[in-house]
């Protein structure tokens, strides 16, 4: 009897990439859902565009690399790509923005750069850069949240100001879209408001809810509430949220205590814009990450302070996208200082330290 | 009472697997009907192969030595049974590499006879040297996989001083279960073994092993230890975590010491031994019997009746299936080892081997999922026991950066499989480690073959250079050879009575004319008549 060969271990593997992405989108259904009940129908339109963008994009991108489509193409990678790139659009954003930044995506971020696993910066973010740098008006386009005295659009209003581009009738741009609570805060600190003075203004103070701005608390309760699920199950590394959290948290709070009336409060930072959904599904997306356990501590910090800075001092009201470049830029160095000790070896006798003692000699 | 109160501590990563061991527990171990033929590899263990002592047509013994080798680390092996030598030729073994391998074909004649024993009734009149010598004439190798000859292990050099030796019966890799069968049914001959080794090294304490989801065998060696009641030799149930029986894994687990990457357990005071191993000593010091048997676990869910069989070495494989019920239909691979680290086999016309501890039939018609690009994840990371970073590895393994690799510590790595187990990406990643490891190991010997060659042309060009010299040494020997006679010619025409002079001033003369001879090369022929 002959029998077939092959190499150890001989157990099948339980894990696969098309499952741990699904998980992750599975994850994201309910603050996805948290987001369309609150900010309307723009998100799910947005959302299906994107992905038949950035399915048929990775499709052709296989196609032209001569990769087997099938394997990949369901691997859930562009899907998600696409999902995290929407979800940090503006809900009005006419469909050539959300286009461009699939297709920068996918096409540049991702496949130039030699598709899964190969990428150095988080494609989703890059192509949230590439729109937010090239089209800014467009990108303001943020509807107020399902609030009384508020217009609220149709699903076939939104389908035609999204695809149309025309607004109907009875609208005006000023009435149907509003700044986003951190943009707010940011305008309104320049005009030198206090926190307390922007946070209950009459016009606009409603918006901001009870402690990171109506709506986007329940959106970001939810991403990290299924956040800490992906956690726990092991699916996402939690030391990067947690790094990110725990940065935020401790210069937001210093800057309040300093100044609470110039500086928001940390729980208006962690629970208004994107910060759940960057702690839990777009800082953790591994090819981008550092791998070291001490490296993604650090990894997620780093994207926490630039997050801090750019919002407090830079000239975007968020500013997850540029920290989690600038961090995914630093990941190849973090994992490098942070390689952990060989079982049988000292701290000494480390590779960099090898190196700096031959570049002596 | 199985709870040990001895502290333990955890080595980094490993998993938790499916043990699949209670299927070949479920009846005691069966003895492997005496074949006709045995196949015998002269080498089966880590080191030299001996030189032959037999031919063909020789009758042999049970026991009866058949190699023999002076090198330091090799093992002799022995007749597994009385009868013919039929055959020595080259046959094909159970090994990664598939290739055949010089053995020795014995056709048993039925009568198993023993050659002349020579059991020791009290050990301790014997030193630590004449046991050991007796371990290495009874060809005893590590019985738990890796086959190195005990005989070597358990002689740690002078300056080494042993505290604690360890018998390892932790046996992590799922199905096999021989070592479990073994401490069952074997705790007192253990015990002995044990207490054999820990005099020969002087070890103060002996702590054995278990993993904690074999209680029967904890069981019975604590009943041992209770009935002859031995203070030094403690049984310890360990957590049951896969790669706990890798020798670095277990010193950890059991005194939260490191072995060096670069040394031995013998340098932090510690000897690790196998249970077979332990059985095997007891068996070659106390009854004198050489190393010619074996427990094999036969199982997994392609074969009918999953066991633990006493096998003599040689034995062929298809006849342990065909004892343990045969194959099912849908068998469709045939492992040595356990499912994380074993190696499959191509065919069951294998001869046992001193290493072998068991053989696995999968019958799962595993679909190969296709593999993916790396992701990244660190899953592998985080379950490596070696503290490595299999990515990494893996990337510069790949691009074949056999530097690199190195300086991120290749050689640490124990190939436990447990990365590759956990990949998302189902990247056979040990595949690409001994990739590197052999690349590495190749380049190693071809650079030592190019410094040999280098040294050898030097060698060369300075016999060239010498036989010059030699040659114009030989020259100026027959010119002065020459002189000689020109003098003692001279000499004889003078015809004085000086003539019969003393020889060495004759010689201390001569020597002079040479000086002036150089001193004026051309005038040599004015010599004579000068005196």
């Amino acid at each position: 009897m002959q029998f077939k060969t092959a190499s150890s271990p001989h157990i099948p593997q339980q894990n696969n990439v098309q499952g741990l992405m699904f998980k992750v989108l599975l994850a994201m259904v309910p603050g996805t859902i948290a987001m369309i009940v609150f900010f309307g129908w723009g998100v799910l339109i947005n959302i299906i565009l994107a992905s038949v963008v950035a399915l048929s994009a990775e499709a052709l991108m296989l196609w032209i690399r001569k990769r087997p489509i099938k394997p990949y193409i369901t691997d859930g990678s562009a899907i998600l790509t696409a999902c995290l790139l929407v979800l940090a659009l503006p809900q009005l954003a006419p469909w050539w923005l959300t286009m461009i930044g699939t297709l920068f995506a996918i096409i540049v971020a991702k496949h130039l750069y030699g598709g899964l696993g190969f990428n150095p910066f988080n494609p989703a973010m890059v192509g949230y850069v590439v729109v937010i740098i090239s089209f800014p008006k467009e990108m303001t386009q943020w509807v107020p949240p399902l609030l009384e005295g508020y217009t609220h659009l149709t699903f076939t209003e939104t389908l035609n100001i999204i695809f149309g581009g025309d607004l109907p009738l009875a609208y005006t741009w000023d009435a149907i879209t509003m700044a986003t609570p951190l943009d707010t805060v940011k305008t309104q600190l320049g005009l030198e408001l206090s926190i307390n003075e922007i946070e209950n203004h009459k016009e606009y103070g409603g918006i901001f809810g009870s402690v990171g701005g109506f709506g986007w608390e329940w959106v970001n309760g939810l991403f990290l509430a299924t956040g800490c699920y992906l956690a726990v199950k092991g699916i996402i590394d939690w030391r990067i949220p947690a790094g990110l959290i725990a940065a935020l948290l401790v210069l937001s709070n210093t800057f309040a205590l300093y100044d609470y009336a110039s500086f928001a409060p940390p729980t208006f930072h962690l629970f208004s814009g994107g910060i759940m959904l960057a702690a839990f599904f777009i800082a953790t997306d591994p090819v981008t990450a550092a791998t070291t356990t001490k490296g993604r501590w650090l990894y997620g910090a780093g994207i926490g302070v630039f997050i801090f800075i750019i919002r407090t001092w830079g000239a975007y009201p968020d500013g997850i996208a540029f920290a989690v470049i600038l961090m995914n830029m630093a990941a190849p160095l973090l994992d490098y200082y942070t390689m952990p000790r060989a079982f049988g070896h000292s701290w000494t006798e480390f590779p960099h330290h090898h190196k700096a003692d031959d570049d002596e000699q | 009472m199985t709870r040990s109160s001895h502290q333990l501590w955890r080595f980094h990563g490993g998993l938790k697997l499916e043990s699949n061991k209670a299927i070949s527990t479920q009846s005691p171990i069966v003895k492997a009907r005496l074949p006709k033929r045995l196949v015998i590899p002269v080498q089966q263990h880590i080191g030299e192969a001996g030189a032959l002592l037999v031919k063909k047509g020789d009758k042999v013994l049970k026991g009866q030595v058949i190699t023999q080798s002076n090198e330091y680390v090799s093992a002799p092996v022995h007749a597994s049974s009385s009868g013919t030598v039929i055959d020595i030729d080259e046959y094909p073994a159970p090994h990664p590499s598939g290739l055949n391998t010089l053995c020795v074909v014995i056709e048993t004649d039925g009568e198993d006879k023993w050659v002349e024993l020579q059991p020791t009734n009290y050990v301790k009149t014997k030193s630590p040297a004449e046991l050991r010598q007796l371990i290495r004439k009874a060809g005893i190798v590590g019985l738990g996989g890796a086959a190195f000859p005990t005989a070597v292990k358990v002689n740690p050099g002078p300056q080494a001083h042993i505290e604690t030796l360890i018998i390892n019966g932790a046996e992590c890799e799922p199905y096999i279960s021989c070592d479990d069968m073994l401490m069952r049914e074997y705790a007192t001959e253990l015990i002995s073994g044990c207490g054999i080794i820990q005099y020969m090294v002087s070890a103060t304490h002996c702590l054995i092993a278990v993993e904690d989801n074999k209680p029967e065998a904890v069981k019975a060696i604590q009943t041992v230890i209770s009935e002859q009641a031995l203070h030094t030799i403690e049984v310890v149930s360990i957590p049951t975590i896969y790669p706990t029986g890798g020798e670095k894994q277990l010193i950890k687990v059991l005194t939260q010491k490191e072995v060096p990457s670069d040394g031995f357990p013998s340098d932090i005071g510690l000897l690790v031994q196998n249970v077979g191993t332990a059985v095997a000593v007891h068996k070659a010091v106390v009854l004198g019997e050489p190393l010619i048997s074996r427990i094999v676990t036969v199982t997994g869910e392609g074969v009918k009746q999953p066991q633990n069989m006493e096998v003599l070495i040689g034995t062929s494989m298809s006849e342990l299936i065909e004892q343990s019920g045969g194959y099912h239909d849908d068998a469709c691979k045939l492992i040595m080892g356990g499912p994380m680290m074993g190696f499959t086999l191509q065919t069951d016309h294998l001869p046992i081997i001193k290493g072998c501890n068991c053989l696995l039939v999968e019958n799962k018609p595993e679909e190969t999922p296709a593999t993916m690009p790396c992701i990244r994840c660190g899953a592998c990371a985080s379950v490596c026991p070696a503290q490595l970073l299999p990515q990494q590895l893996f990337w510069m393994a790949s691009s074949k950066n056999f530097e690199q690799v190195q300086d991120y510590h290749l050689f640490d790595c124990i190939e436990c499989g447990c990365c590759a187990q956990v990949c998302p990406s189902q990247i056979p990643l040990v595949q690409y480690y001994r990739f590197a490891k052999t690349e590495i190991w190749s380049q190693e010997r071809d650079r030592i073959k190019s410094d040999h060659a280098r040294v050898r042309h030097d060698f060369k060009q300075a016999r060239i250079e010498l036989e010059k010299k030699e040659r114009a040494e030989k020259l100026r020997k027959k010119k002065e050879l020459l002189e000689k006679k020109k003098i003692a010619e001279a000499a004889a025409k003078n015809d004085t009575p000086e003539t019969e002079v003393d020889p060495k001033k004759v010689a201390i003369e001569a020597a002079m004319k040479r000086v002036q001879d150089k001193k004026a090369a051309k005038q040599t022929n004015n010599t004579s008549s000068d005196e």
